[in-house]
């Protein structure tokens, strides 16, 4: 698999690749909302969250520098709201925006790189997020890539019959050779979800996915919900009374 | 003693016409395995699909005494295992163990007895140590021993192979049909390949154009069908 940065960091080891998916997703959520309703000294909570989350990479043996790349793709999009807020007149909130959204897609981004998809769905599941949202994650999350290894191979056997990407074509015949590929991708697509389907009939599927348990929960777990939890909490409690 | 499978006047038609099964009449008694051997779109595999109810045709299908119809389809799926021909479309699962232990949990076990069988049915096709794996990050060999191992966990009394040498290569095709070879259950193997087929099979039917064009020992009808590989035979010459 050549395409899967994240889930390759996803695999790795460390005590914070090993804490429970819930305990993960609590701390995220926390983090999140504090973020979120922060307004007064927001730099410096920004930069105190910045710290925390590279000190979590750090720990998690995440690389820092690619993470925190990664994490900017956010940036373009809540660039245009940020210009937007700045032609209106209020550069500040357009800072902020670009601030919190940046410092989400960093802690969400900490979370799916240290947490295979997998469990990270179980530990939504276990949360009683609906098994239907589930399923359908978990689904497109495995065939993702067997899709992109056939749309890869089609776009190889192309490419060998002499057609490049920047290839001018009267007519818009590329307009139409792409749309009939995408055809056959959706049509082999199609026949694969009905193979599956047929294979998880033969296994006794009936309607509703069944898991094998889940971990438990351990005192190490409750730990780190608590620490992770608490700490933006504290930081912003803290530059909160630090401004006059 | 009565047959494992008997199947009389199987006839089915894909939904835009096409006649797939012309009349099939089939048994497969205890203890033997068949290879159903065949061209590309002879029915075999639309066949298979009908002996656990996958695919609805007219006729009359028994498997293990029982009828395919509705009511007995639970109890035929965990009777007849079917090993499909694209291990990508039967490994739907995040993990190789949840895979494995799917069609455990669906026939009721409880998660602790349906890993200690996932476990061991991983050990029997030799991928112990891949529990924790992502099915895509295995070689197609490897994704066919966890296909089956997927269904001898739920111990099926009848195995139906389709293809299942496809993807791989020599060492693979090697070592796949060593550990068939190992498995006691009766199979339907499925395959182009007819050496394979003499090695597991004690009899062979060959499909053509939705029909069973004949039956008998593998070497006789690999011979009457020219379904070997003989480049003798062939004018090519390197």
């Amino acid at each position: 698999m050549r395409h899967a940065v994240l889930e390759r960091w996803a695999r790795g080891s460390s005590p914070f690749h090993r804490c429970d998916s819930r305990a993960k997703i609590v701390a995220l959520l926390v983090f999140l909302i504090a973020l979120a309703t922060a307004n007064r000294g927001l730099p410096l909570f920004a930069c105190g969250l910045l710290v925390l989350l590279v000190a979590a990479l750090l720990w998690a043996r995440v690389p820092v520098w690619g993470a925190l790349v990664r994490a900017g793709v956010v940036l373009p999009f809540s660039a245009v709201f940020a210009a937007v807020s700045w032609l209106a007149g209020d550069p500040a909130r357009g800072a902020s925006l670009s601030m919190k959204s940046y410092l989400s897609a960093l802690a969400v981004l900490l979370v799916i790189s240290t947490t295979p998809l997998p469990v990270l769905l179980r530990g939504l599941g276990a949360m009683g997020v609906p098994h239907f949202l589930l399923d359908v994650g978990q689904f497109l999350y495995r065939y993702f890539f067997v899709i992109s290894e056939e749309a890869q191979c089609m776009n190889q056997a192309a490419a060998a019959r002499g057609a490049t990407v920047r290839q001018w074509t009267p007519g818009g015949q590329r307009f139409r050779a792409s749309a009939g590929a995408l055809a056959v991708l959706f049509a082999r697509s199609y026949a694969r979800a009905e193979d599956i389907h047929r294979a998880m009939l033969a296994r006794g599927y009936r309607g509703r996915f069944l898991l094998l348990d889940a971990a438990r929960f351990r005192r190490a777990d409750v730990l780190f919900t608590a620490v992770a939890s608490l700490a933006p909490l504290a930081l912003r409690i803290a530059v909160e009374r630090a401004l006059p | 003693m009565n047959p494992l499978i008997e199947v009389r006047g199987l006839h089915y038609r894909y939904e835009d016409g096409t006649v797939a099964l012309n009349g099939v009449d089939f048994r497969l008694e205890p203890g033997e395995s068949v290879a159903l051997l065949g061209p590309n779109g002879s029915g075999k595999t639309t066949f298979a699909l009908h002996l656990n109810g996958l695919l609805r045709g007219e006729g009359d299908i028994q498997v293990c005494g029982l009828a395919v119809e509705k009511q007995n389809l639970p109890a035929i799926r965990r009777k007849l295992g079917i090993v499909f021909q694209d291990s990508d479309s039967q490994l739907f699962m995040p993990t190789v163990v949840e895979d494995v232990a799917f069609g455990l949990l669906n026939l009721g076990m409880d998660s602790a007895s349906a890993l200690v069988k996932a476990r061991a049915a991983l050990e029997t096709v030799g991928m112990t140590g891949a529990e924790g794996k992502a099915p895509y990050h295995l070689s197609a060999g490897e994704k066919k021993r966890v296909a089956i191992a997927g269904i001898l966990a739920m111990e099926p009394e009848i195995l139906v192979l389709d293809e299942p040498t496809t993807f791989l290569d020599p060492p693979g095709h090697r070592s796949l049909a060593e550990l068939l070879a190992q498995l006691p259950q009766p199979k339907i193997l499925i395959t182009h390949d007819s050496r394979l087929a003499a090695a597991l099979c004690n009899r062979a039917v060959f499909f053509d154009r939705g029909q069973v064009a004949g039956e008998g020992p593998v070497d006789m009808i690999v011979a009457r069908f020219g379904w070997d590989l003989a480049w003798e035979r062939s004018k090519l010459r390197f």
